[in-house]
């Protein structure tokens, strides 16, 4: 009780210091539960709260963190043709995933956080949990090698435009995070599409990034001053400046598959390599296992909808036969079943698709809703030319859309009762 | 290594594959020579009708078996056990709050120092002048107590040690009229009994109910049995329903657990009444459920809901001539030293009523179960309709990441809780709210939790909204807060259902 009395102690007081008070608020409702009881209604509540849903959620993508970090490594030397086997040169490939993606997480967190907390306060309520998953998400779905200011401008338009000018948690229309993703797609579109950004750590000579032949490595001191002198002490490997290789394009399987069907996949990778994920791709993306463990993890908890994870696949199969059928690109003659070893269709279908908030909210609307997803996101990822990939697109597409669906489930729900009547 | 796997997992199926079909055989077999196969430990494996399809007794109209899907059992400790015992008060009190649908104020019949029967009227509502509300006891008037605004809260009788009953002229139901029969019961006090939804409150004396609907079963946690209530008491219980089967043009429709053995042959074997079986969780016992499943209420129906305990009292009205309000009671709840089972007379002092136990500033009396009812305290009155009590702690306490790793197990619809491995066992429960409230975020919870083509939250929105036709549309009027009890209690924002839906019900009763 030591804790609780001391935490009492130094509490803010609320008129004079506001600001520093919804802090308080924020941090003490984190580490003690709220000693407030029912008053009418019910007497007693269920264990369940938004913040216990909200950390089941970012347990859930935990995996996909730690396969992530250490993809970003592995896909760095790979590059070069350095340490081909996954676990050699481990804690290369680790420290140089933690150098990329540590920046990214704790940006992503201090811009979303820091807005949060500013209309929380604005507004003089608790600080409300959304942003934990959001914000375990973005980092996730970015290219490795984003700059660390488009990264905060993205968070910034999504936490803003995207939630709090809609009020809040459980307001919003679209996915949170994946407004993030595609305020950098469509605002940025010469830095972050094309191959260069899907592997990190290298620049041309103008220092700008680059995976061409002769890009070199683009160490920063974490690197060359902390991390080596660190492994030299040990007495272990060290990073080297090095050349991407001759011959290495860094091009994502989609990208491959888009120019040449799913046998230009295989020149380049292995069946099991596309299934394990260690391929070029978004940081928490390519990992198909691990995905799916953690939408077991969902599923299993009952936090995500299996109604919508179950027809978007249905839906992504079902295009997926029609365009196997037509077959009048290499890409659409990509047989259904490898398609989900391509791309983010699992890391889509497992944490963005299901968001309840942005989802349909009826049980029948979910069907529908995560059935449009997978048929629609399947047509943008191969009839799209500029972009291989569609469930970002097709997602918020049906964001916006979920509300119409609802209405006419619901009006079907009322026309019952009143026909009748 | 692998081949081995292989080998040992496809011997296992091949052996499977064998007996299934010995198995199956041996069924065909049984059913060619007439055995009876149904039950279930005729066959090692059980049948997939038997996993997945509903359990209809063969001998029952299907159409009048429910097999509700939703829903969720809270298992409590402090179930109240052991005979009945009967309990006698010193003071009784009537709340006029405890009837929906009246004004604050209504008229007084007696005066503070008055002598009064039991059965005998104390007042009545303005705008219902015929409705009269009737002394459970006899004995003298010692307080009218008035809160804000003058509104009565409580007429308080001091009772005699030996209760003297008004003795009423009782219609003779063959031959009297429905007004008559009318008149006798708001006269004698009964009608009050009677609840009507839409909006569940009290019934109006002009209208005419399309059908009445009583459940016999009550699935709420450490809820009464009403097996038994009706024990010694199945004549009045009869009596009863056939007085209300000449109230309406419809039927009389009983629900009865489908899954209780010993239920009373009063309930299944009622007359003038249609009986339905039911078999599901909470809130499978409400009778708003049922009424959903058996004949829902479309715009413009009225329909009447009565308990079993008032049912009897009616039935022994009509068959002894007096009003006897004596009801058996459950004390339950973990705070309790002896739960158990009373017989006491409607607003009764709750301090006569829990004798003998203790009572810190940290527990809390309920009304009723802890999904739903008044908080009373231990100075306060039984509610004119209790048939149960609830004692448990307060939460007032904070909790070190109670969110994430709780160290007191808890009840809990989620699987995040490792309750679901644990389905019997029974919770100690406290008032805590376990966080605090939220917008909506999380879809389909409250779908799960209650077993209607109803969507919960989007009415809550509509109420919100004050959208009446889409309140209406979406079936506010087939509900009462106990209905959503089950939603709130698993709501993750914590939202107030209860108080929202009845907020959405006043509105809809000022526009009718």
């Amino acid at each position: 009780m030591g804790l609780l009395d001391f935490l009492k102690r130094i509490e803010p007081d609320k008129k004079e210091s506001p600001l520093l008070h919804t802090a308080y608020d924020a941090f003490f409702t984190f580490a003690y539960s709220p000693d407030s009881t029912t008053k009418g209604g019910v007497h007693i509540k269920d264990g369940m709260d938004l913040k216990r849903t909200m950390i089941h959620v970012v347990l859930a993508m935990q995996l996909c963190y730690v396969f992530g970090t250490y993809n970003i490594g592995h896909q760095h030397f790979d590059a070069m043709g350095m340490y081909p086997g996954f676990l050699e040169g481990f804690h290369l490939k680790l420290s140089h995933g933690l150098i990329k993606l540590l920046p990214i997480f704790i940006w992503t967190h201090v811009v979303g956080l820091g807005i949060e907390f500013w209309f929380a306060y604005k507004k003089g309520h608790a600080v409300e949990e959304g942003f934990l998953v959001s914000g375990a998400l973005i980092p996730l779905i970015m290219p490795p090698d984003i700059p660390i200011w488009m990264l905060c401008v993205a968070v910034a338009f999504a936490v803003v435009i995207g939630k709090e000018a809609f009020g809040g948690t459980g307001m919003n229309i679209w996915n949170v995070a994946l407004l993030a993703r595609v305020f950098v797609f469509f605002a940025y579109p010469t830095t972050i599409s094309g191959d260069n950004v899907w592997v990190s750590g290298f620049a041309d000579a103008t220092g700008a990034m680059s995976l061409s032949p002769g890009s070199v490595t683009d160490y920063s001191w974490w690197h060359t001053g902390l991390f080596n002198g660190l492994f030299e002490w040990m007495g272990v490997d060290i990073f080297k400046e090095g050349a991407v290789m001759d011959g290495y394009s860094g091009a994502t399987p989609l990208a491959l598959a888009y120019q040449g069907g799913w046998e230009n996949v295989t020149n380049t990778f292995s069946q099991s390599q596309l299934w394990w994920g260690t391929i070029p791709g978004s940081i928490g993306e390519t990992s198909k296992p691990l995905i799916l463990l953690g939408a077991a993890f969902l599923l299993l908890t009952r936090i995500a909808s299996w109604r919508i994870m179950f027809s978007m696949v249905l839906g992504a199969i079902s295009m997926s036969m029609l365009l196997n059928m037509w077959g009048a690109t290499p890409f659409m003659d990509v047989p259904w079943y490898f398609q989900f070893y391509l791309g983010s269709f699992f890391f889509a279908m497992a944490f963005m698709a299901t968001d309840p908030v942005t989802a349909a909210s009826t049980n029948t609307g979910k069907w529908v809703y995560g059935f449009l997803i997978g048929f629609i996101g399947m047509i943008v990822r191969v009839l799209n030319p500029a972009y291989p990939e569609g469930w970002m697109l097709s997602i918020l597409f049906l964001n916006t859309f979920a509300a119409l669906i609802d209405h006419y489930v619901l009006e079907s729900n009322m026309k019952k009762r009143l026909a009748s009547a | 290594m692998l081949v081995t796997t292989l080998f040992v997992i496809a011997g296992i199926l091949l052996i499977t594959a064998i007996i299934s079909i010995t198995d199956s055989f041996l069924q065909i077999e049984a059913k060619k020579t007439g055995i009876d196969t149904s039950k279930e430990n005729f066959s090692l494996f059980p049948r997939l009708g038997d996993m997945f399809g509903p359990s209809v007794p063969e001998d029952l109209d299907s159409s009048r078996f429910h097999v509700l899907k939703k829903g969720h059992d809270i298992k409590l400790t402090g179930e109240a056990v052991g005979d009945i015992i009967p309990v006698q008060s010193s003071r009784y009190s009537v709340k006029p709050t405890n009837f929906r649908g009246i004004a604050p104020i209504p008229k007084m019949l007696v005066a503070e120092g008055d002598e009064v029967l039991a059965g005998e009227p104390l007042f009545f509502d303005k705008q219902n002048p015929d409705i009269k509300f009737v002394s459970p006891v006899s004995g003298e008037v010692v307080e009218i107590g008035r809160g804000a605004k003058r509104a009565i809260e409580n007429v308080i009788i001091l009772a005699d040690k030996k209760i003297n009953y008004k003795k009423h002229d009782v219609p003779n139901l063959h031959e009297a009229s429905r007004d008559e029969i009318k008149a006798f019961m708001m006269e004698s006090g009964v009608w009050t009994s009677i609840l009507r939804r839409p909006f569940d409150s009290l019934a109006r004396p002009d209208e005419i109910p399309r059908d009445i609907f009583i459940s016999t079963f009550n699935s709420a946690p450490l809820a009464l049995n009403q097996n038994r209530v009706v024990t010694g008491k199945e004549g009045s219980f009869q009596k009863g329903i056939d007085v209300l089967a000449k109230m309406t043009d419809g039927k009389v429709f009983l629900g009865v657990d489908s899954g209780d053995a010993h239920v009373s042959k009063a309930f299944t074997d009622a007359q003038n009444a249609e009986v339905h079986y039911f078999q599901g969780k909470h809130p499978a016992g409400n009778v708003g459920v049922q009424i959903h499943h058996i004949k829902p209420i479309k715009s413009g129906d009225v329909v009447w809901t009565l308990n079993v305990q008032d049912v009897i009292i009616m039935g022994k009205l009509f068959t002894e001539g007096i009003y006897d309000a004596s009801r058996v009671v459950a004390l339950t709840g973990s705070e309790l030293e002896n739960p158990k089972i009373v017989r006491v007379t409607g607003g009764a002092s709750v301090a006569d009523l829990l004798r003998g136990e203790s009572f810190g500033g940290d527990k809390r009396i309920i009304s009723g179960n802890v999904l739903g009812g008044n908080v009373l305290s231990a100075d306060s009155f039984l509610d004119a309709k209790t048939e149960q009590l609830t004692v448990i702690k307060e939460g007032n306490h904070h909790e070190m990441f109670g969110w994430l790793l709780p160290l007191k197990p808890r009840p809990s619809v989620s699987n995040t809780f490792p309750n679901f491995l644990f389905p019997a066992h029974k919770f100690e429960v406290d008032t805590n709210t376990h966080g605090e409230k939220r917008a909506f975020v999380m879809t389909g919870q409250y779908e799960s939790m209650l077993p209607m083509d109803i969507y919960p939250q989007h009415l809550m929105k509509a109420i919100m909204a004050g959208d009446f036709e889409r309140m209406e549309g979406l079936g506010i009027n087939e509900l009462s807060e106990e209905d959503l009890a089950l939603c709130e209690f698993a709501c993750t924002s914590k939202m107030p259902l209860q108080q929202i839906l009845r907020d959405g019900l006043d509105m809809m009763q000022e526009q009718s």
